[in-house]
This record gives structure tokens, sequence and C-alpha cells, in this order.
């Protein structure tokens, strides 16, 4: 069983490992569930994504901030029941301008540079999230959360 | 496909295939040694075995519920156990079904064959698997070979196995099993040789059983002994036995039986026979280039080789490694037998006989010098006692154990500690001590006024004062409580509490118990018939004296603590708090797990600036099986147990052998040692209330009052909402 300082260190690895995390939002009591590469601020406390404005996910977070990611080191074998570790993030995400908006970009850039035209381009959206919990199912089914003090 | 390899065709096969038993009787045989006909299964059929059932899977599951070398031996003795049940269960794909059945068929029909493993990773010169992994002798036809096939495949994750090759640091994931279907040579007589004596470079070694070798390789029939100088063949000594046994071929398996008079008063090998066993140990050693360990017998006048493999440091019980320990994992039957004989014949009387004679001596009678005296005494009373405790009763669960796995080979069931309830309903001590517990519950149920005193003044009538004095005279200590006030109080308002919401009694063995056993035994006939019914009743006494030693042991210590006591009284500087000497259960559970600190002084819990941790699923053991929800109530010390109300979840670092009473008060049972067979687990099951072991520093994780549901089916505990403390 895991300690804060252990899970602090899954998770940072599960965040520096994974390039995708399934994005969840929601409109009118429908979830909706989509891919997005994204990027963690070194405090773990802030994950930076893009998104095109046309887009439905972009849609429901203007309706609704809070969301659920899902990271996750799975590698599609039977041994990933025992070996592999996924992070539940809850959190709200709220889009970024300005400054802001630049060094979160700077942040998502340095672990995507084949990005940049995409999230640069004008018509693309920086979100930032701020993250309340990682709930850290390992071994198959041992959870713990970790609640982010502020 | 190369699920099935002849052994002429493996000489030049790959290693990885074959293993290193048939590629080393390959060799040999191509050569002109004389080698049994015979067939290899090889990794190709294991790897399609396992990929078929999903076991893979299911074995990184099983062996991931926590990192390996957190688990106790016990916790991987029951991985182990689930995992075999897991093969025992698992269909063959049809298309292999086929081809090994055929293959089988046509080369022996129903000629017995030992079935023996050859793992890749065996016998190599820096490791020797030998006696970890299974073979199975005298099995006769393609389905019974099929079955033991699937046993030898399963020994690969046998605890012994997985301890060795943790040691060895090889990976578990990664293991592949080969195995050697061989015809049984006739063996009248067997053997294996040293080429080169693992102690001294310039002796080889010679040893020799009636029968088969079986009885050598498990320790059941002790071997004539030759001492033989490697350079001249010279005998330097022999030493014979008393030879009284042998082992055979039974009707399926192999039988002890007793060796005719007219064998008994000769060795195995005549003078010449031994010269012909060391020339081949020589002749193999110029072949392979190394000193070789042979396994060989003599059949109908020829010499065959069984097997054959390099000599190395380990091949012996003072090697560098402990594998001799782990093969020591598994007792044999004839070997639990006598100790079980032993156990229950001498020693638990002769324990019992002591703390009689301990009790009997009027302490305030004796002058201070005497007193000291007493002490001393009780002192190497508890300490020779702990010793026979932990290297004669605590083997007894190996009688369990060997049971449970002979159960599961046979039935195959679902749970695959299915096999506990054949053992339930033996007339536990501890259940005795709870039944005069109930009493006393019952009582103070039934009169309101009885409570009410016992409540308020911590007495209650002389009849009910009786019962309490007996109680406390034969059953010991109470999580050390032993008779001082504080104790007393604790244990009556424990009572009170069960009084106002009355457990229910233990399920005992009526009922599926007595099914399952009626099922478990029509399985058999004749002779092995017998054999299960001996191996079932051998099983049922571990389980009962297994718990049964912990009350003697219990009546020790207290001797001891009464004595500690009257010289506290006494002012004489050491009082009863001061002596270093913790609760007798305590004392009992180090015995049990020498990993448990005294008092389960685990580490605190690592915290972190940045996050708080709040634990949502804690995974363990399944240990008994229901599903329950409840308040916690952490055990660390005596006042937390006289607190629990019924209902509550009792959560502790281990369940003290003597603190049981309490379970049966408790919606549920959570303990951080692992292990299905352990005190806790076994009388949550008497009484069928759900428990889950090994849940890594329970007592840290979880706190008085949280809420938790605790699957004893899955082995999961949830904290399934915000805590509120309880009053």
């Amino acid at each position: 069983m895991e300690d804060a300082p252990a899970l602090e260190r899954i998770v940072r690895e599960l965040l520096a490992s994974q390039r995708l995390a399934v994005l969840s939002t929601e409109t009118g009591g429908a979830p909706y569930s989509n891919l997005i590469a994204f990027a963690a601020a070194p405090d773990l406390k802030t994950l930076v994504f893009t998104t095109p404005r046309p887009t439905r996910k972009f849609s429901n977070l203007c309706g609704n901030a809070r969301v659920s990611l899902l990271v996750d080191n799975r590698s599609n074998r039977e041994e990933d029941f025992a070996e592999a570790a996924a992070a539940t993030i809850l959190g709200t995400a709220r889009e970024a301008t300005g400054e802001e908006r630049e060094a979160s970009l700077a942040l998502f850039l340095e672990k995507h540079p084949y990005l940049s035209s995409f999230a640069r381009s004008p018509e693309c959206a920086v979100f930032r999230v701020e993250v309340e919990a990682y709930y850290v199912v390992s071994r198959f089914q041992s959870v713990s959360e970790l609640h982010v003090r502020r | 496909m190369r699920v099935l390899l002849p052994i002429h065709q493996a000489a030049g096969a790959d290693r990885a295939l074959v293993g290193g038993k048939t590629l080393a009787l390959a060799r040999l045989g191509a050569a002109g040694f004389q080698i049994p006909q015979a067939l290899c299964v090889t990794t190709e059929a294991y790897r399609r075995f396992v990929e078929s059932g999903g076991l893979r899977g299911a074995i990184a599951r099983e062996l991931g519920r926590k990192p390996f070398e957190d688990m106790r031996w016990e916790e991987i003795w029951d991985a182990a156990l689930r995992i075999r049940t897991l093969f025992d269960r698992a269909a063959w794909p049809v298309d292999l079904d086929a081809a090994l059945r055929e293959g089988i068929r046509s080369a022996f029909g129903d000629r017995p064959v030992a079935v023996r493993s050859s793992a890749p990773g065996e016998d190599g010169v820096k490791a020797s698997f030998a006696g970890l992994h299974e073979s199975f002798l005298n099995v006769k036809g393609p389905a019974a070979v099929l079955d033991n096939v699937r046993l030898v495949f399963a020994s690969l994750w046998s605890d012994r196995a997985l301890l060795y090759r943790k040691e060895l640091g090889l990976m578990p994931a990664e293991s592949e099993m080969a195995v050697l279907v061989q015809e049984m040579a006739p063996a009248e007589r067997s053997g294996v040789v040293f080429g080169e004596s693992p102690s001294d470079p310039a002796q080889a070694v010679v040893e020799s059983v009636w029968g088969l070798n079986e009885g050598l390789v498990d320790g059941t029939v002790e071997p004539d002994r030759w001492i033989l100088l490697r350079g001249t063949g010279s005998v330097v000594s022999h030493h014979a036995p008393v030879r009284e046994k042998r082992v055979v071929p039974g009707p399926a398996g192999t039988v002890v039986s007793d060796l005719p008079a007219d064998l008994s008063d000769r060795p195995p090998l005549s003078n010449a026979e031994l010269s012909e066993v060391f020339r081949l140990a020589l002749d193999a050693e110029a072949f392979f280039g190394s000193p070789q360990d042979v396994e060989w017998c003599f059949g109908k006048g020829l010499l065959h080789v069984l097997q054959s493999r390099p000599v190395t440091a380990r091949s012996t019980p003072d090697g560098s490694d402990n594998r001799s320990w782990y093969v020591s994992l598994k007792r044999s039957f004839a070997n639990l037998k006598t100790l079980r004989g032993r156990v229950e014949g001498e020693l638990l009387p002769a324990m019992g006989r002591e703390a009689e004679a301990l009790v009997s001596i009027d302490l305030p009678a004796l002058d201070d010098g005497k007193l000291e005296e007493e002490i001393r005494r009780r002192e190497a009373a508890v300490r020779k006692w702990e010793g026979i405790y932990k290297n004669e009763f605590i083997p007894l669960a190996h009688g369990v154990r060997l049971f449970g796995q002979f159960y599961n080979d046979k039935i195959a069931p679902e749970d695959p500690f299915e096999f506990t309830r054949l053992l339930s309903g033996t007339g536990m001590l501890s259940l005795e001590r709870n039944a005069l517990l109930n009493d006393l519950v019952q009582r103070l149920g039934a009169d309101p006024l009885l409570a009410e005193r016992v409540g308020r003044d911590g007495r209650g009538d002389a009849e009910f004062e009786i019962r309490v004095g007996r109680l406390f005279r034969d059953y010991g200590d109470f999580f050390g409580s032993a008779g001082s006030e504080a104790g007393r109080r604790g244990v009556l308002s424990l009572l009170l509490e069960m009084s106002r919401r009355p457990p229910g009694a233990p399920e005992g063995s009526a009922g599926d118990g007595a099914a399952l056993r009626d099922r478990f035994l029509s399985r058999f006939d004749g002779e092995a018939r017998t054999f299960a019914e001996e191996l079932l009743g051998l099983a049922r006494d571990c389980y009962r004296l297994r718990d049964d030693d912990n009350i003697f042991l219990g009546r020790l210590q207290v001797a001891l603590a009464r004595a500690v006591e009257e010289k506290g009284r006494r002012g004489s500087g050491r009082d009863g708090e001061g002596t270093g000497r913790i609760g007798g259960g305590a004392t009992i559970e180090m015995l049990n797990d020498p990993s448990s600190p005294p008092g389960g002084g685990v580490p605190p819990v690592m915290e972190s600036a940045s996050f708080l941790q709040k634990d949502r699923q804690l995974v363990g053991h399944p240990a008994g099986p229901g599903f329950a929800q409840g308040p916690a109530r952490v055990v660390r010390k005596t006042a937390d147990l006289f607190e629990m109300r019924a209902g509550e979840i009792l959560v502790c670092d281990a369940v003290d052998p003597n603190m049981t009473f309490a379970i049966p008060l408790a919606g549920a049972v959570v303990e951080r040692r692992g292990g299905m067979l352990i005190h806790g687990a076994i009388i949550a099951r008497e009484y069928g209330i759900p428990c889950v072991t090994g849940i890594p520093d329970a007592i840290h994780r979880i706190r008085t009052g949280d809420m938790l549901s605790v699957d004893g089916y899955l082995g999961i505990v949830t904290r399934v909402a915000a805590a509120s403390p309880m009053l």
C-alpha cells in the first residue's frame, strides 16, 4: 500500500509518461468523453490542454466547467490487471487568456512540440484544469485519493 | 505446432522448448545411455494452455495484490493455491487436448508413466530446482496423464518455486514449464549418485533404497549411503540404516509399504552394482563435462538413468541458498502423522500438566526468595514451550495445506478454500471458551437486574462470579488482561454489549460440511478412499490442534504474569507492568509472524505537503466470504477491544488468538496479517463473518468510526463515507 509521497510519484510518472488523457465533460446531464493531449504543471495542481472552439467539448465546457480526466499506462495485455496504474482526475477547467495563455501554451508545447501549429492557431482555446483530487488506482483495485492542499 | 516431442528427437532441441531435464536425458539417450522411453510436453503446450484459459492475467492479478516482497509466506501459499485451482479448473484447448491425448495414447497406451517437471530454468549450474516442482509416478492412461501434466504446470507457481525464483532474481512472469512423460522403469532398487560430493570434491556419494526413488527424495525412506573415492571408486564408508519401508506403485500413484524381511537385512546394491552406479556417474560426467547428480534405478537387471543434472553447491542442504528450506515447506503425510501423534499425545498434555502444576502453587505463601525462584522457573517454562511451539506446533498447519491441495486437485472447486468447511466443527478449545462466554452473555441477557449490577459494580451474583472465575482460570488472559481489575471490567463490559445483541452460534460442521465431505470421499474407492479419509482426519486434527496450542501457551503465560504481579504487589521494584513482557497473545503473534513488531508498531504512514491522502479502497486477501458494512473499530490495545459494539468492523494488526472471543460481535474482520488459515480468518469463518486479511498498515490507514464496506468474497475494504466520530 502506497503512502502519499509514493502516490504522488505514481501520479507524476503517469502524467509525464502519457501523452493522452480521456477528458469527460457534460451537457444536459449527458456525459461525453474524448481523447486530448495534455501537459501537467510541475506541482501537479494544474493541467493544460488545448481544443478548437467549434467542438463538443468546448461547448460543453462553456456550460459546465467541471471535468473528469483519466490517465493510465495500460498496454492492452492481460498483465495490465496487475501492473497498470490509472489516475482519475477531478477538477475545474477554465480558458486561459493573455499572459496566462502564453505560459500555459509554453508548458503544453514543451511536451508536445509537434502540436505547435495546431495549438497556436487562433481558433484553438487553451484550457487550464485546476485539479481538486487524483484518484489513483493500482494493482487492479487498490484505490487511494490524493486531495490537493490549497 | 511442437507441443509434443519424442525424447529421441529432443537431443538437439532448444532448452527453452523442452526444459533442462528432457534435454539432458535426450542427449544421454542419443549417446547410448539406457533411458526410459519418454515424450516431452513442450513449453509451447504450456503457453497455449495458459493463454487460452486467460491464466496469464489471472496469475498476474493473484501475485499483484501487493508487492511480492511484502507478502508473508502464508499469503504466497494462499495465492499459489488459488493459482493451482485455476489450473485445476482450466480446460485444455480442444485441438491441443486431442494432439496430446493421441500422442500419449500411441506412445504408452495405459502403461504406467512418470510425469516430471522439465522447466527451462531448472537444473542449471547456478540453480537447482530439485524438489521444488512436482513429479507424479505411476500414472495410467492419457486422461490421468493430462491431469497430472496440468498439475506439473501449476507447480511452476507453487509457494516454494515462487520464493526460490524470487531469491534467484528470476522473473516469475516469464517462467514456463515443459513436462517429461516417462515410461515407468520397473524399479526394484533406486537411488541417486553424486559424481562429486558437494562437501568433498575428492569423493563421490551413492544413496540407494529398495523400491522407487520417491521415498528417498521426500525423506520417507532412509537410504543406504556409500562414500567412494572419486579417483579409484573404492568405498570409504557405508552407512546402513534400519531398512523398514519402501515406496512401490499402488493402484494409482505410489504407496509406502513394509519391506519384506528378506530384503531388510541386505543393502539394495551389491558391490558390483555399486561400482556400476559409480561408473555411470563418471560416464555422465565425461559426457557433459561436469560432475553430475544422477537419479537412477535398477529394473530387470538393467541400470536406467531417470535424470541427470550438474552437481552444484546448492545440491545439498548445507548449500548456499534456502532451497532446502523451501522444499521443507511441504511436509509429507507420514511426517505430519508422526507430528500430530507427538503434539496430541505428548506435547499438549505435557504443556497442560506443566501449566496445571504452576497454577496450583500458592504464590502469596512463598517467601520473597522462593517467589523469585518461581518467576525464573516460569520464565524458563514459557521460553521452552515457545520454542516447541515454533518448531512443532506451527508446522502442523502443513497438514491443513496438504489436505487443501489434495482436495482441490480432486474436486477443482470454484472456491479454492472450500476445503476449510470440512475442517470446522472440531470442538476447538477456543470455541469451548467462547461457549462459556456465551453462557455468561445469556445470563446477562435473561436477567436485567444481573446486567445492571454487573454494569454498575463490575460484580455479579455468586453463581455468576463462580463462572467468571472459571473462565479466567481455564482460558488464560484476554489480550494480556490477566488478573487485572481493568481487564476484568473490560471483559464484562464486552459481555454486556454482547448480551444486548447476542451473536449467533458457530456454523459448525453440520449441513454443508457433511455434504461436502461425502462428495469428496465418494470420489475414491478402496485404498485410495482410506488414504483420503486419513488425510481429512489429519487435516481436521491439525486444524483443531493449531488452535488449541494457543490456549495452552496462553495458560503458561498467565502463570508467569501472575507470579510477576505477585512480586509487584510486594513492592520489590519489579512490578507487573515493567517486566518488558507483552501480553501473552502478542507473544504468540510474534511466534507466528516474526515480521510483526511488538504492539503492531508499523511505521506511521508518510504524508505529503501538497496532497492530502485518503485511502478509498484497500485490497487484501479474501479470507472469509460475505459482505458487511459498518463503522470501524480499530483495535490497537486492550481497551479498544473492550469498547467494541455489535456490528462494528474489527480492524487490527492481527487477530490475537486470545481475543477471538470478541469476533462473534463483529460485523466483519479486517487485519494486516495475511492468510486464509490464520487465527482471525479461521474463527471468522466458523461464525460466518466476512473477513479480509493482508490489508497493509490496516490500523494506520483506517480510523475508528470510518464507515467501511468489507467484501470478503473479493478481499476488498472500501471506505464508503466520511467518518463521523463514534460515541
